[in-house]
C-alpha cells in the first residue's frame, strides 16, 4: 500500500439526531483505488457515517478531508462536483421517472456530454438490464433492477470515491451475485469505494480493509481477509465483546 | 430526445386552434359561451401556474391565490386613470398617483410584482417540505388577505376595489395561455425540468445526485407566481372590481381541485381539469335551477350542483387518485409516452 495521502480521511466524527448520539468519534480512511467495508449491527452508525461524508447529514464536530479538501461543511451539491458520488440506502431512485432519466439525473453535475455518453455505454456493460428497461419508469423495475439503476446513476457522477449503501438490500439473492460480481468489476477498474453491507461475508470479500462500527464507534479495524476469519467480528455484531 | 420537439409543436397547433376560436367564437356563438371559454382559459394560466411548483415540483403551495391577488391588486391599481386614482385612492402615494399603464405593462408588471414576492417568500419557505410546506404557504396566503385588507391606502381595504378598465377579452387571455404553455411546456421538459420532477419524487436522492434542491424550488416557485401574477391581472381587468376576499380559501380551493382533478403531473391535465370543472358547474347550475322533461318536472335544488361536484371529486380520488391525466401529456398521438403506472415503488424504504 502506498503510503501518500489518504483520497477520503474521516477524523473523529460525532453526529447527533436530537438526544441521540449517532456517531461518537469515528475515524477512518480511504486510499485511492481502495475497497473500504463499513460493516456492524444496525444502528451501529454506517448509514450514518456514510450521509456525514456525502453531506446528506452534518456532523456535530470532527472533520472529513477528501482529496486534501475538508468537506464536511459543504453541502450534498457541492460534495458530488468534487467527486464523491453516494448510492444511498434503500435505493432512492425517482421512480416517476424513467431509466433514461435517471441516468441523465446521475450525470447532472457534469457538463462533457461526450463522457456522459460514453460512459453511459459502460453502464450498460456493466449492468445489461439497463438497456432493456431503458424507457421504463424506474418505479416500475424489481428490487434487484433497481439496485443496478441507483448503481449506475451514482457512477454516471464519474466519481473519484463511491459511497455505497446496502446494496444487497431487498435483492434477490441471484442477483446479489450479480451485482457484487459488477462492483468486483468495478474496483479492477481502479474504482475507489467505501461500503456498507450487512452481508459480513460478502463485504469482506469484496474489501481490502474494513472498519467494524458498534454504537457509533470504530470497534476494530484491519485487513478484510484477516477480518474474515476474526472472531471478534461476530462479538462486534452480538455486542458481547468490549 | 424527439419527444422534446412535438411539444412544442402540439403547443403551435393548439396555438392556430387558440387563434381561430379567439377571432371566430364571438362571431358563432353568443356572449354566454364566449364568457365561458374565457374563464375557462383564464382558470388554465392559473391552474397552469399552480401545476409548477404543486405537480412538478412537489411543492405543495396553498399561497397561490396570494400571488394571484397580489398580481390582481398591483395591476388595478397601475391601470386605474389618473382622475379615478384621486377619487378612489386619495391616499396613494405620490410616486403611483401621476400615471396611469396600460393593460399589457400593467400585467407584465403585475407578474413581476408577484415574481419577486415570491423569491422573497420562497427563500425562507422552500426550505421546507410535505406538509410544512403546505401549511406555511397557507400562512402566506393569509398575511396577503391581511395586507390587502388593511394597507387601504393602495387597496381600498376591504370595500371593493373599483374602477379598473375591462380590458380583458378572450383573445388576450387566449394570448396569455398559449405564452404560459409555451414557456412551461419548455420548462417541464427540458433537462432542468427533469431536475424538479426528481426534487419531486425524493428530495434526499436528489441531493445526492447534487442537484439544489432549494434552487430547482425557488425558480419552480418564482415562474409560477408570474404567472399567477400575470393571471391576477387577467383577472382584475376582467371583473373590473373585487376585493381581498375574491382571492381567499375559495378560489384556493377551486384551482387545487382543478389541477388534481385534470391530474398533477400534466400540463394537458391541468387544462382538462379546468375544462372538466368549469363545464361541469355550468352544466349543473342550469340544472338545479330545474327542470321538465315529459312529464317528469325536477323542481329547483338550489346547492345540488356543489354537491354533485363534490360527490364526482371524491369518486375520481377513489378510481382514479392520480387524476384524469396523471402525469401524462395529451400530445393528439405525437407522442405515446405513457407514464401513468408510477407506484413508486422505488421509494420503499
Amino acid at each position: 500500500m502506498a503510503t501518500a495521502d489518504p483520497l477520503l480521511r474521516v477524523d473523529n466524527l460525532e453526529v447527533n439526531f436530537g438526544a441521540v448520539r449517532a456517531l461518537k468519534g469515528v475515524s477512518l480512511d480511504v486510499r485511492e483505488g481502495e475497497v473500504i467495508a463499513l460493516v456492524g449491527a444496525n444502528g451501529a452508525g454506517k448509514s450514518t457515517t456514510l450521509r456525514s461524508i456525502s453531506g446528506l447529514a452534518r456532523a456535530k464536530s470532527g472533520t472529513v478531508t477528501f482529496a486534501g479538501t475538508v468537506i464536511n461543511k459543504r453541502t450534498a451539491p457541492q460534495i458530488v462536483r468534487l467527486g464523491i458520488a453516494h448510492s444511498p440506502e434503500g435505493r432512492r431512485l425517482f421512480g416517476g421517472l424513467s431509466v433514461a432519466e435517471n441516468l441523465r439525473l446521475g450525470a447532472c453535475t457534469r457538463s462533457d456530454p461526450d463522457g456522459v455518453a460514453r460512459d453511459t455505454e459502460k453502464m450498460f456493460v456493466l449492468f445489461p438490464i439497463l438497456r432493456e428497461r431503458w424507457k421504463q419508469l424506474a418505479g416500475t423495475l424489481s428490487g434487484g433492477e433497481q439496485q443496478q439503476l441507483a448503481l449506475a446513476r451514482a457512477l454516471m457522477a464519474a466519481p473519484r470515491l463511491l459511497l455505497l449503501d446496502e446494496p444487497s438490500l431487498g435483492v434477490a439473492p441471484l442477483l446479489v451475485r450479480h451485482i457484487f460480481d459488477a462492483l468486483a468489476e468495478l474496483k479492477r477498474q481502479g474504482m475507489t469505494m467505501l461500503l456498507v453491507e450487512q452481508n459480513i461475508a460478502l463485504a469482506l470479500e469484496l474489501a481490502d480493509r474494513a472498519y467494524v462500527l458498534r454504537t457509533g464507534k470504530v470497534a476494530l479495524s484491519g485487513i478484510a481477509s484477516e477480518l474474515r476469519v476474526d472472531d471478534r467480528v461476530a462479538q462486534a455484531y452480538l455486542g458481547a465483546a468490549e | 430526445m424527439k419527444a422534446d420537439l412535438r411539444i412544442p409543436l402540439a403547443v403551435a397547433a393548439a396555438l392556430i386552434l387558440a387563434a381561430v376560436v379567439a377571432f371566430g367564437a364571438p362571431h358563432v356563438v353568443g356572449d354566454y359561451f364566449v364568457r365561458i371559454l374565457l374563464l375557462i382559459a383564464l382558470n388554465s394560466i392559473l391552474v397552469l401556474s399552480l401545476s409548477l411548483s404543486n405537480g412538478f415540483t412537489g411543492v405543495f403551495s396553498l399561497g397561490h391565490v396570494g400571488f394571484i391577488g397580489a398580481g390582481a391588486y398591483a395591476a388595478g391599481i397601475l391601470s386605474l386613470t389618473v382622475q379615478q386614482k384621486k377619487a378612489l385612492l386619495p391616499h396613494l402615494p405620490d410616486l403611483l398617483n401621476w400615471f396611469s399603464l396600460p393593460f399589457l405593462p400593467a400585467t407584465l408588471a403585475a407578474g413581476l410584482f408577484a415574481a419577486i414576492l415570491a423569491v422573497i417568500v420562497g427563500y425562507p419557505l422552500m426550505r421546507l417540505s410535505g406538509y410544512f410546506v403546505s401549511v406555511a404557504t397557507m400562512g402566506f396566503l393569509i398575511i396577503v388577505n391581511v395586507v390587502l385588507i388593511n394597507a387601504s391606502d393602495f387597496t381600498r381595504g376591504a370595500r371593493t376595489f373599483t374602477g379598473v378598465p375591462l380590458a380583458t377579452s378572450l383573445p388576450w387571455v387566449l394570448g396569455w395561455l398559449a405564452v404560459t404553455l409555451l414557456v412551461l411546456s419548455r420548462l417541464v421538459y427540458s433537462p432542468f425540468g427533469r431536475r424538479m420532477k426528481a426534487v419531486r419524487d425524493d428530495t434526499i436522492a436528489a441531493s445526492a445526485v447534487g442537484i439544489s434542491v432549494l434552487r430547482a424550488r425557488l425558480v419552480a416557485f418564482v415562474i409560477g407566481a408570474f404567472f399567477a401574477g400575470v393571471g391576477g391581472s387577467l383577472y382584475a381587468h376582467y371583473l373590473g372590481s373585487f376585493s381581498p376576499n375574491t382571492f381567499y380559501f375559495a378560489m384556493t380551493m377551486n384551482l387545487i381541485a382543478m389541477l388534481v382533478l385534470g391530474g398533477m403531473g400534466s400540463l394537458s391535465g391541468a387544462i382538462i381539469g379546468v375544462i372538466c370543472v368549469s363545464i361541469l358547474s355550468e352544466v349543473l347550475r342550469s340544472v338545479e335551477r330545474g327542470f321538465t322533461i315529459g312529464d317528469i318536472t325536477v323542481p329547483a335544488l338550489f346547492g345540488a350542483s356543489q354537491i354533485v361536484l363534490g360527490f364526482l371529486f371524491i369518486l375520481i380520488m377513489i378510481f382514479r387518485p392520480k387524476g384524469i391525466m396523471g402525469d401524462r401529456e395529451l400530445t393528439f398521438g405525437l407522442s405515446g409516452r405513457s407514464a401513468n403506472h408510477n407506484q413508486k415503488e422505488g421509494k420503499d424504504r
